[in-house]
């Protein structure tokens, strides 16, 4: 079963999402995720979901609850890139994604992580 | 027995056509003419191929009910003709008249055709009665629904309208609404926000419910919806123009916006975004300070 890579840059990680999640993929997601932020004791998180066109309520959720885990463990998460139309389906299915920090594309996550943590 | 009712009736009509024609027009024109909607030639044009159509079929169709099949290109014929008279800006009384105002003359003329025969007479008037009072109310139905569809190509033709998306400064992005806000309009608004965010990699967007005359719960929620949306794309909305009376209302529905940032005015939300953006005008900070 494929895997979402998770790359390191300094005390970040990233997580890029570039092929069409389905729940078992973003199950494996957390626990990749979670293990990682613990062993690299990373800072912060990004997560791009640009190339990703359609969400349901479980992926929705799912992208908010590896957040907040995120955040449990004291590292900052910014999830970036959202499509337009993603983002009209999120808030119809009222995931507002309230504990999470979004930004428009990469660089504005990257910027808004540093500016977090100083 | 419709059969020669029938048969008569083409007969009187096919005899005094001509006399049919001025009678009618002399009844109508008075009417339609009156506001100069329309003109007289356009009229008798009308009155014309309108007998020509109904003799046509009264010759052919062997009943006289308006609402069969048979009556199929009277109806069209009619059809045609309210369409015209409803984007033309007659009154759906005026268009009923074109064919109601057909009744006199065409009972002057029978009662002459039929003057020693009373039920006679009585039989054929019902019947026209009823073929010329489905066809008027046929002309209503058309009417109705053709001004029906004008104002569905209006409403559309106002969404499109209402809902620029302007930029104020680089990164600041503006939404001022007019009217009234429905999920279908909320839907418009939310789409065009959210794809100029995308092409101006805007920060910063201020949304201006100057032009909203009410904000109930509804209309709260869909604004929220909206600020919703743009949080998830990155960027921040401030909500301004809010009026004194909207403000109360606000907070007597319970509605909270505490997590969005709420102005009075545009230029106050235009300039908490400038400072927020790290840009200023030297003008504004001077007034500022």
């Amino acid at each position: 079963m494929d895997r979402i890579p998770i790359l390191r840059l300094g005390d970040c990680l990233i997580v890029a999402i570039q092929v069409d999640m389905h729940d078992r993929l973003a199950l494996a997601l957390q626990d990749d995720l979670t293990a990682r932020i613990v062993k690299d004791s990373a800072k912060g998180v990004l997560i791009d979901i640009s190339s990703l066109d359609i969400v349901d309520s479980f992926i929705g959720r799912m992208i908010s609850n590896t957040a907040a885990m995120a955040t449990v463990l004291d590292a900052q998460t910014v999830v970036v890139g959202m499509q337009p139309s993603v983002a009209i389906t999120l808030v119809e299915l009222g995931l507002t994604l309230d504990g999470v920090r979004t930004a428009l594309n990469v660089e504005r996550g990257m910027a808004l992580l540093k500016q977090r943590r100083r | 027995m419709n059969q020669p009712k029938g048969a008569a009736l083409v007969e009187v009509l096919a005899r005094h056509r001509d006399t049919l024609l001025t009678d009618w027009m002399n009844q109508h024109l008075s009417i339609a003419l009156r506001r100069g909607l329309t003109t007289e030639a356009e009229m008798a044009d009308q009155f014309r191929s309108f007998l020509n159509v109904f003799v046509d079929t009264l010759t052919r169709a062997d009943t006289l009910d308006g609402n069969r099949p048979e009556w199929e290109p009277v109806r069209a014929y009619l059809a045609e003709i309210s369409t015209h008279r409803a984007r033309q800006g007659f009154t759906p009384a005026e268009t009923a008249t074109f064919v109601f105002s057909l009744k006199q003359p065409l009972y002057a003329r029978l009662r002459e055709a039929f003057g020693n025969q009373p039920s006679e007479l009585a039989d054929t008037s019902w019947s026209v009665n009823m073929l010329l009072d489905a066809l008027g109310i046929y002309t209503t139905e058309v009417f109705q629904r053709s001004r029906e569809a004008i104002i569905l190509r209006q409403q559309e033709e106002l969404l499109e309208l209402s809902t620029p998306v302007v930029q104020l400064w680089e990164g600041i992005l503006a939404l001022p609404l007019i009217g009234t806000l429905d999920s279908a309009r909320t839907q418009v608004v939310m789409e065009s926000l959210l794809q100029k965010i995308v092409e101006t990699g805007a920060a910063i967007a201020i949304i201006d419910i100057t032009g909203v005359p009410t904000v109930d719960t509804l209309v709260a929620q869909h604004l929220l919806k909206t600020v919703a949306a743009a949080r998830l794309m990155g960027a921040d909305c401030i909500i301004s123009g809010i009026r004194p009376q909207i403000a109360q209302t606000i907070v007597h529905l319970g509605v909270d916006l505490t997590n969005v940032t709420t102005k009075s005015t545009l230029a106050d939300a235009f300039i908490i975004a400038l400072q927020r953006s790290g840009s200023s005008i030297d003008n504004v900070t001077r007034l500022q300070n």
